[in-house]
Formats: structure tokens, C-alpha cells, sequence
């Protein structure tokens, strides 16, 4: 499993546990037209923690804040693998 | 007859428990010892005489509270002011304690070296023959220290008037056996204490480092008939085997939010009880009790009951009433007073259908992307699962709301599958709170931390 499927599946998950319509995803499509709101993305970066060790943004480094969801899957395998190395 | 409950005398807890009579038949009691009464009738717990202690501002720190208990008896009267020192305060508080009680004595069960130049009198468990002088002439004020977790305690001034106002009219009980998990030196514990002492009964103390099964079965084997303690003691209580040894007639709740979910379980386990949930703080003093079985109370309580005055100011309740403190000790503290002469609680309150609902602390709110959440609220909708025994909510530092909600749950020994109970906690909780108070996080552990306060620890952001 990949990081992105990985991310996906969570989307899918937070999704239909908060009684949200996801939109089909691509890496194209906006964060904000996802049909996921702030609480969904606050509960995603905690179970991405949880699964991964990594929070991106809460570290150190200035990040460029994600917009779409190819950002937000890019944000996380770069901070992976800067944990993995 | 019932005989009533004189007020007590001004100036002397000693007057006033053995006007109660029957000493010979009444005792304090610790997991070690036991003392009668009678003892104290005619000899001293304290290694000075009583003459050499009048007038002076006195430091009480014992490690056990028998000495502690007895020590107060004597010196109320005596001593112009005493601090009740609860053994947990850090070692490094006291002096600036007795600097600002004005503390020239210090009397203990240890040597007080490093406390400087202040007498020490030793005291104990044990009661030495002789024949003290009683005769008060002092209104002592007694100094009771509020549990912070961090920083310097508070200093909170009482006196035997006001720790006792609430038990006056009630019935002599003779033949009660009083005890509580509190420590009496904390507010909870005293009125237990006063309680027992003035209505002419027994006390079964508690002991910080006892195992929970241990002190029930102490509780059981000396009889006791009347018992106290916060929701998060009773939790741990009903959790040990040693709940079934002892037969109370009446168990009383104070200190946090009695939840529906603790008085049904409470009821269940001692059917033969009269369980009460009180209202009482520290610098408040009690303000009532509420017996009927339910949580929250009935709206009719406000305005003036019983003595009582209370009002909610921007959802807190304020208390004003015989029983509240005299303020604190010390300069540079803020007054818990409004400019009404109402004590501000911090107690968050709510009507729902008649009655109000404690919902939490004002310092314990956790913000949520701007949503405000108490966690009481939301392990109050936790507990109410059958095979949950205790919840402790938490917020989650989080980079986009700022905040999550995460629950740590110890579970009762026959429990469900642990994935199907979070599921079934989860949909109670979608149930019946916005979706921003659902946790995101379900916790099952082994145990959750009780301070020495009685209170669940939590973690202040």
C-alpha cells in the first residue's frame, strides 16, 4: 500500500464517519471541494500521525500549506520519508 | 426524639463534640489505630501542653490523619489560626505558607527541621494521661489549602461557624459511623469529620496509601453507615470486589458532577442507601444537596433556600450564604467575592427541562476550531454505557482546529469485544453531542489517575 492509496482510503473512512459526500478524488481536486470540511482534516492529520509518525504540519520546517489532494499526499510522503531517512 | 443539633459554640469543637455525649461509645479511627473519645477526655495526643499553644497561628502537618484529627479537636479554641496541611503539598509551599499565615508553630508527626525556627510540637496517634486545660479563648480560623496542581496553593479561611453552618437543625445520629475517601483536611473530608463529631457519631478514616479493597473492608468491618466521596472515588470503589462488605444507609457525592450514570450504579450496588449528590467548594462552602436520584438540580433551588442565596452569572453559579469562606490569606490573591458578596464557582450550569446540569469547569474548556467543549460533558454520554466504568476526556493538540477530543475508558471486568464497544460508545455519543464533541479517539487502559484531591487529574492546556 502507498501512501496516497493509504490517504485515500482515510478520506473514504473520516468521510462516511462524519456523514460527508466525498467527491471522486484526483490529485487535481481542491482540498475544499472534497465535501470534507475542517473537522474531517483535523481527524485525518491525527489518525496520519497516529499511522505514520509524521504530523507536517505541526513540524518545524515552513510548509506550503496544501490546496489540492495531490499536495496533501506529497506533503506526507516527503515528511515520511524525511522521518524514514 | 430526635434531639436537635445545637449550633455549636463559638469558640470550640471540643465543647461542642463532647456536648453530644456518649464518648466512651464514640471513636476515630485509622487503618493502624484507634482512639476512643473517652481518651480524650482526660489526656492530650500532643506533646506540649495546650497552655503553651494558645494564641499562636499553627502549621498541622502530619502524614496520617488520626493525629491530624485529634490535633484539630484539641486546638480548636486554643489556637488563633491553624493550617491544614494535606500531605501531598509540596514540601517546598511550606514556607511561604507559614509566612503568610503567619505560622510560629508547627505541629507534627515529623521533625520539622527545615522549617526553620518555629516551635515544634509533636503529635499522634497515641492519647497521653493528664489534664488539659480546655477552656477556649480563641475563635481559631481555620486555613484550608485549595489543590492546585501547579503554583503555590491558596490560602482559604474558615472558621468552626462557618465549616459547620450547614449541619445545624439536623438530627443527633447516634450510633453513625461516619467515613469518606476524602482526606480530611480537604474541604470534603472536613465536613465529614464535623459531621460525625458534632452529631455524635464515629469516624473511620481514610489512608493515601491504602489499596481501595483494603479501606472497604476496614469500612465494612467497623460498621460504618454513612459515607463519602467524589464520583471518581465511587467509580474506583464500584470497580474493587470489596464494595459488597459494606452496607452503608447513606453514601454521599461532592467534589465533581455527579453523572446519572454513577447515582444509578450507586443505587443498584447499595439499594438500601440514601444516595445524595452535593454541591460544595472550598471557598463556597456547601450549598446543597440533592437527593432525589437524578442528576443536576431543580431550578427551583435558585434564589434563596435553606440560608442559601444562589445565581447564575454568565452560565456560573454564585453562592452566597453563612457557609462561605472568609475570603483568603495572603496579599496579591484576588478575592473569590463579587461585588455582591457572591462566591463565583467557575461551575458551568445549564437548564434543560426544569432542572440544571453542571456541564463543567470554566478554566476546563477546550476549543475546537472556535466550538466550545466541556469534557464532562462528553464522559458523562460515555459513562452512561453499561460496561464503562470511567472516562476521561482530553483535548489533542491538532494543527488545523487547534484541538481534538480524544477518550481515554477503563471498562468493567465482563465487557463486549473492545472494537464493538468503541463502536457502540461512538454511536452514543454521535447520538446525543455535535459532532465536534464526538472523540476522535477511543482509548481503552487500564486505569485513569485519581489526584489527591479526589478529583480526576486533568491535564490543563
Amino acid at each position: 500500500m502507498s501512501i496516497g492509496s493509504d490517504i485515500a482510503a482515510l478520506f473514504a473512512e473520516v468521510a462516511q464517519e462524519q456523514h460527508k459526500v466525498l467527491a471522486p478524488l484526483s490529485n487535481e481536486l481542491g482540498l475544499l471541494d472534497t465535501g470534507l470540511d475542517s473537522l474531517c482534516f483535523a481527524i485525518i492529520v491525527a489518525r496520519l500521525e497516529d499511522d505514520l509518525g509524521v504530523d507536517p504540519f505541526s513540524a518545524d520546517d515552513e510548509i506550503d500549506f496544501p490546496v489540492t489532494v495531490g499536495d496533501f499526499i506529497r506533503l506526507y510522503e516527503h515528511a515520511a520519508g524525511a522521518a524514514a531517512a | 426524639m430526635p434531639q436537635a443539633l445545637p449550633r455549636p459554640e463559638p469558640q470550640s469543637l471540643w465543647r461542642s463534640l463532647s456536648g453530644a455525649g456518649r464518648l466512651a461509645q464514640r471513636s476515630l479511627s485509622d487503618e493502624h489505630a484507634r482512639v476512643s473519645l473517652a481518651a480524650l477526655a482526660r489526656g492530650s495526643s500532643l506533646g506540649r501542653p495546650l497552655d503553651e499553644l494558645r494564641g499562636r497561628s499553627l502549621l498541622l502537618s502530619t502524614r496520617d490523619q488520626l493525629p491530624a484529627a485529634l490535633a484539630l479537636i484539641e486546638l480548636d479554641g486554643i489556637a488563633r489560626r491553624i493550617v491544614l496541611c494535606p500531605p501531598e503539598v509540596a514540601s517546598t509551599h511550606l514556607p511561604g505558607v507559614m509566612r503568610t499565615a503567619e505560622a510560629d508553630t508547627v505541629v507534627g508527626d515529623r521533625s520539622a527541621a527545615e522549617l526553620g525556627g518555629a516551635l515544634f510540637a509533636p503529635c499522634g496517634a497515641g492519647v497521653a494521661p493528664g489534664a488539659p486545660n480546655r477552656e477556649p479563648s480563641e475563635t481559631t480560623e481555620w486555613i484550608l489549602l485549595t489543590s492546585g496542581t501547579t503554583g503555590a496553593p491558596k490560602l482559604v479561611r474558615h472558621t468552626l461557624a462557618t465549616l459547620t453552618d450547614a449541619m445545624a437543625g439536623t438530627a443527633l445520629g447516634y450510633g453513625a459511623v461516619w467515613s469518606t475517601f476524602y482526606d480530611m483536611r480537604r474541604y470534603g473530608g472536613l465536613q465529614i469529620f464535623l459531621r460525625a463529631m458534632l452529631g455524635g457519631g464515629s469516624m473511620v478514616l481514610s489512608s493515601a496509601l491504602e489499596p481501595v479493597g483494603d479501606f472497604l473492608a476496614r469500612v465494612g468491618a467497623r460498621g460504618v453507615t454513612h459515607i463519602s466521596g467524589t464520583p471518581s472515588h465511587w467509580r474506583r470503589a464500584l470497580m474493587s470486589a470489596a464494595a459488597d462488605e459494606m452496607a452503608p444507609r447513606y453514601v454521599r457525592l461532592s467534589g465533581e458532577i455527579a453523572d446519572q450514570a454513577i447515582l444509578d450504579h450507586l443505587r443498584e450496588q447499595y439499594p438500601q442507601a440514601d444516595t445524595a449528590h452535593a454541591f460544595a467548594s472550598t471557598e463556597a462552602g456547601v450549598a446543597f444537596d440533592v437527593g432525589d436520584g437524578l442528576c443536576g438540580f431543580p431550578a427551583s433551588y435558585l434564589g434563596r433556600r435553606d440560608d442559601v442565596e444562589m445565581r447564575v452569572v454568565d452560565g456560573s453559579l454564585r453562592i452566597r450564604s453563612g457557609r462561605n469562606s472568609l475570603g483568603y490569606l495572603g496579599d496579591g490573591v484576588p478575592s473569590p467575592f463579587d461585588e455582591d458578596g457572591f462566591v463565583d464557582t467557575g461551575d458551568i450550569v445549564e437548564l434543560r427541562g426544569g432542572r440544571y446540569h453542571f456541564v463543567g469547569r470554566r478554566g476546563g474548556i477546550i476549543n475546537i476550531g472556535g466550538q466550545k467543549v466541556h469534557p464532562e460533558e462528553i464522559e458523562a454520554v460515555i459513562n452512561r454505557h453499561p460496561e464503562v466504568r470511567m472516562s476521561r476526556v482530553t483535548a489533542r493538540k491538532n494543527p488545523i482546529t487547534g484541538a481534538i477530543v480524544v477518550a481515554d475508558v477503563v471498562v468493567t471486568s465482563e465487557h463486549a469485544p473492545l472494537d464493538a464497544l468503541r463502536d457502540q460508545i461512538l454511536a452514543a455519543c454521535r447520538d446525543a453531542l455535535a459532532r465536534y464533541k464526538v472523540p476522535t479517539t477511543i482509548r481503552f487502559v487500564p486505569a485513569i489517575e485519581v489526584a489527591a484531591s479526589g478529583k480526576l487529574a486533568r491535564v490543563r492546556a
